[in-house]
């Protein structure tokens, strides 16, 4: 079939079954723009910021498996939508984002809006493309999905010069792909997953350390099969909260810096690490030398730089961990749960004696309870997004999260502002569900635009602002390690919260006691409306346990050891 | 423990012939903190496909992660790295014309090159043998007062 460059990207998204596409026009997308208006495959959401459109999508990925896609002009379009890049890349979200170029013979002169996004994209992106001519679009948006979904997933840039978008050619939408240099290996080895098999039948503290990868690969029910069946305790990295469910018996919790006491004695005491989709990030591993000092590791992941990068491995498994799972456990037929009845119990003590907790206040709502009345009252039928900070570690820490995509954060890159136009996303795909981002009075002005987003669109998405007045995390760090000094970090100086949200079309309400607090959330899910839940909190309140940047994993400052909670009150 | 110690190694590159590969691959060396010795392109015949031979330093870890990264690039197709290569450089060295030509012919001669062009005022040889070799032809060169010395960078085969 004949037709437009521009209509060709439209036909691709549409074959790809992409219902809802964010982003933003301008002058070199225009053609594709003037498409999409005659269309109607998909629905068309225009954020009000490049950056926020690529978190949207972003969220629509993380919600639900799928691609996200974003649309975005050349040159500050691209620029903007560039930390939504890196995110989802520090995060391996399966993205297209599609930019608008200079005409081809416009390329390399310091036209309007010209710049070098497949230069600036190319450590932020799986892989990019910068499209040449009519002939080769189709193949590369179909590259550029399966790039983005396959093997270790992750964003894809198709950036297409505006010439191209007029043109008119011959469309054949490719049915498959082939790329000789790209065959990402799915099946793990089997010599490889029978000696580790063979170590976990010898390990007497064997621990489950659940990544990410677990989420991306839809294998948290094989997962929990694993642990049940041979009751090994699992603690969870951050980008895999819910894999296990908050009632699993056999979770420990979070570990690594604002782990629990329990998940970083684990990991220090093991002696043998099952590594499932994760990739010993610093801030899990801190001290690198005293890291699981007593265990050996197996390392299932489906990308093997991640193997060895930091820790060596004893058994490293390159696979999916569905495929590999699938074959693991029924060769763990014969494990004998018992084998490990000692070590759980250690590690119950150890949770006894430092469970995850704070001390509550009738005087003043405290962060973490905040988000444990959250956990109460929505629970499991929430999509729970977050900014980065303070409010982030607690709501991971805190809320009861019982499956995977339930928890939306930017883990990797830990981007201020994703979680407003994330949670957009997430509810434009999960309609029926509560989608409530916990945030900052610091994150939630970095793309507060989005709430005319939100507004426009009729997404409600509930935001609960946990304030104390200052970019909570570095004035933490400030309490802890600079003596107090707490440089450019009070935001006593704020918006009206009530007006701005009401600025923008939604509901504001301010919230000071436990009692406003329920009767806000309640109003706020009835009214289905984009809103702000202003709640003043502890101001001195720290994110406990802490391992110091570069500490040993289990010399971690606990609740009752810090004076005072940290600060005056 | 893994060799920590920083050797020097040649990795060679097959990858895809296409526009901005060569980018990905710098690209990924500079911002990855990994050094680039010595690096040569070029296509393959009859393909389209290019070889990239790079002559670089790290210990085991960093080398197993530079394979890995590079692998990982999309356009890569295959990367080797190991010590059974067959490598060579080459090196074009220019000398003024007042110099003694036949010692200089001699020399190049003893590292399997001659004087490949004569000028008004200068002369050059042509050096092609393994890199060694190579950096000692330029020190034995030194005595003849070179005006500019260019390497060519290591290209290297699997013996």
């Amino acid at each position: 079939m004949q037709m437009s460059g521009a209509q060709m990207v439209c036909e691709a998204i549409i074959a790809e079954g992409v219902k809802t596409v964010f982003g933003y026009p301008g002058g070199a997308i225009m053609h594709v723009y003037d498409e999409i208006y005659k269309q109607n495959g998909f629905e068309h959401i225009l954020n009000r910021h490049e950056q926020a459109a690529v978190h949207a999508a972003d969220g629509y990925a993380r919600a639900t498996g799928e691609v996200g896609v974003a649309m975005v002009t050349s040159g500050p379009g691209f620029t903007n939508a560039v930390t939504g890049l890196a995110t989802a890349y520090m995060d391996s979200i399966p993205m297209v984002v599609i930019s608008g170029q200079v005409p081809l013979s416009l390329i390399g002169t310091d036209g309007f809006q010209e710049i070098d996004a497949v230069g600036i994209s190319r450590p932020c992106t799986k892989h990019n493309f910068l499209v040449r001519s009519l002939e080769e679009l189709p193949r590369i948006l179909k590259e550029a999905f399966y790039l983005a979904r396959t093997g270790r997933p992750g964003p894809v840039l198709v950036d297409i010069p505006k010439d191209i978008t007029v043109e008119i050619g011959e469309f054949k939408y490719p049915e498959s792909v082939n790329i000789p240099t790209y065959k990402p290996t799915y099946k793990g080895n089997n010599r490889q997953i029978e000696k580790a098999v063979e170590a976990i039948k010898k390990a007497k503290k064997p621990l489950l350390y659940l990544g990410g990868g677990v989420v991306a690969s839809n294998a948290y029910k094989l997962v929990r099969e694993l642990a049940e069946k041979t009751q090994i305790p699992a603690v969870e990295t951050l980008m895999a909260r819910g894999v296990m469910g908050a009632k699993n018996p056999l979770l420990l919790g979070m570990l690594g810096m604002h782990g629990n006491y329990a998940s970083n004695m684990a990991m220090s005491e093991t002696d043998l690490v099952i590594s499932l989709g994760a990739r010993f990030d610093d801030r899990v591993t801190g001290k690198l030398s005293e890291f699981a000092k007593y265990a050996d590791v197996i390392h299932v992941d489906i990308d093997p730089a991640n193997i060895s990068k930091l820790v060596d491995v004893d058994y490293p498994i390159v696979g999916d961990i569905t495929q590999v799972l699938e074959k693991m456990i029924p060769l763990l037929e014969g494990v004998n749960p018992d084998r490990y009845q000692a070590w759980r119990e250690i590690l119950k003590r150890y949770d006894e004696l430092h469970p995850q907790s704070y001390e509550d206040s009738d005087e003043v709502i405290k962060p973490q309870w905040a988000i444990e009345r959250i956990g109460e009252l929505v629970g499991e039928q929430a999509i729970i997004t977050s900014d980065v900070g303070q409010h982030q570690m607690w709501a991971a820490q805190h809320y009861p999260f019982d499956r995977p995509r339930q928890w939306i954060n930017s883990g990797g890159l830990g981007t201020m502002g994703f979680g407003l136009p994330a949670a957009i996303g997430a509810k434009r795909a999960c309609p029926e569900k509560t989608v409530i981002n916990i945030t900052g009075d610091g994150s939630i002005l970095m793309n507060v635009q989005e709430l005319v987003t939100a507004a426009e669109y009729k997404t409600p998405v509930i935001n609960v602002i946990l304030n104390n007045h200052f970019l909570g995390m570095v004035r933490q760090w400030q309490t802890f390690f600079y003596e107090k000094r707490y440089s450019e970090t009070d935001l006593t100086f704020q918006p009206n919260w009530k007006m701005l949200v009401e600025a923008c079309g939604g509901i504001g309400y301010d919230v000071t006691t436990k009692e406003e607090f329920d009767a806000a959330l309640k109003d706020a899910i009835e009214k289905d409306k984009v809103c702000f839940m202003n709640v003043a909190v502890n101001r001195f309140e720290n994110v406990l346990p802490m391992v110091p940047a570069g500490g040993a994993l289990f010399n971690m400052m606990l609740p009752p050891k810090i004076e005072n909670n940290g600060e005056e009150k | 423990m893994p060799n920590t110690t920083n050797e020097r190694r040649v990795i060679s590159v097959v990858v895809m012939n296409e526009s901005s590969v060569l980018a990905r691959v710098t690209a990924l060396f500079a911002g990855r903190g990994y050094n680039i010795e010595s690096l040569t392109v070029a296509p393959i015949p009859n393909s389209d496909m290019s070889h990239i031979t790079i002559e670089t330093k790290g210990n085991a870890r960093v080398m197993e992660q530079i394979t890995k990264q590079l692998h990982k690039l999309i356009p890569v197709y295959k990367v080797i790295e190991h010590e059974e290569m067959v490598e060579k450089e080459m090196v074009l060295v220019k000398f003024p014309i007042a110099e003694n030509l036949s010692d200089i012919a001699a020399l190049a001669a003893a590292y399997n090159g001659g004087i490949v062009n004569v000028g008004k005022e200068m002369v050059v040889a042509q050096v092609a043998d393994e890199p060694k070799r190579v950096k000692h032809f330029i020190e034995a060169a030194q005595r003849y007062n070179p005006c500019e010395i260019v390497r060519g960078g290591v290209v290297a085969i699997e013996r």
